[in-house]
């Protein structure tokens, strides 16, 4: 089982306690209306489907409730780091240097 | 011949049901709650987990805007007045959710390994005198820890009997000495 650090708990718990919840830093277009078909498309289902890091979506569901983010490597299942919704996501390399 | 003692423990820890109390849900802004603790006559502690008593009133920080708040019979229509007074000035949700969930207490030398049997978080790493939203089995409850032989356990009450259920096969397991 997964060990994920929650960033508002600020302690590490096991990945039963969390929901997976899609890519991250998807932010809904202001006005969808001025949209063509191919953008709203995209917007709606195209993901990166990275091979490496990937910046996606946890909540906290058996706990605190709250949706954060983390960086986890998809082939390695490792979370380089999680950090609070809304805040910037951090670099990649900064991270996988400091191993 | 081989002669096998057992050592039949008559109840390798104590579980019962506690009484009926009040309790409420509170969601509120961080930036609010301060100002709500002191319109509500209540401390509401900062960190999750941590909790408080005023009088005979818990506070428990279950999120970064969520606390949950047990109450006495006596002080529950005047919390809930209170809420609603404060309400114009500083927004906030309270909610009566008193029948929404029931306490269990598990206490006894044996009450610690019967919750690892059920919870995947380090129980024994939750701090004496703080609680925890966790999973017992696949139910969300509330693990209050009161000491270091006893907790107290709120389950909803719809998932009760499968709580219970797999309480009465550990206590059946501990006292076989699996």
């Amino acid at each position: 089982m997964l060990l994920i650090h929650c960033p508002y708990c600020d302690e590490t718990l096991p990945e039963a306690e969390f929901a997976y919840a899609g890519e991250a830093h998807i932010s809904r277009p202001a006005d969808p209306m001025a949209l063509s078909d191919e953008e709203w498309r995209d917007f709606l289902f195209i993901r990166t489907n990275a091979r490496g890091p990937h910046y996606e979506r946890w909540r906290h569901i058996h706990g605190c409730g709250r949706f954060f983010n983390a960086l986890r490597d998809t082939v390695s299942d490792r979370f380089l780091t999680t950090y609070k919704a809304g805040e910037e996501r951090p670099a990649e390399a900064k991270l996988e240097a400091a191993e | 011949m081989t002669t096998q003692r057992h050592d039949f423990n008559a109840a390798p820890f104590l579980l019962e049901e506690l009484p009926w109390t009040p309790r409420f849900s509170l969601r509120v802004r961080p930036a609010n709650r301060a100002a709500l603790a002191q319109a509500l006559g209540l401390t509401l502690p900062e960190r999750i987990g941590q909790r408080a008593t005023t009088g005979e009133a818990e506070a428990l920080c279950l999120g970064p805007d969520e606390w949950l708040i047990l109450t006495t019979e006596a002080q529950r229509d005047a919390l809930a007045a209170a809420g609603a007074g404060a309400y114009a000035a500083i927004p906030h949700s309270l909610v009566e959710i008193s029948d929404r969930e029931i306490t269990l207490r598990l206490s006894g030398p044996q009450a610690l390994t019967a919750l690892t049997a059920g919870c995947l978080r380090d129980v024994e790493a939750i701090a004496t005198g703080t609680a925890a939203r966790t999973l017992f089995d696949t139910a969300t409850v509330v693990l209050w820890r009161d000491g270091a032989d006893s907790f107290r356990m709120d389950v909803w009450r719809s998932f009760l009997p499968h709580v219970r259920a797999i309480l009465d096969k550990i206590t059946v397991e501990l006292k076989t000495g699996l």
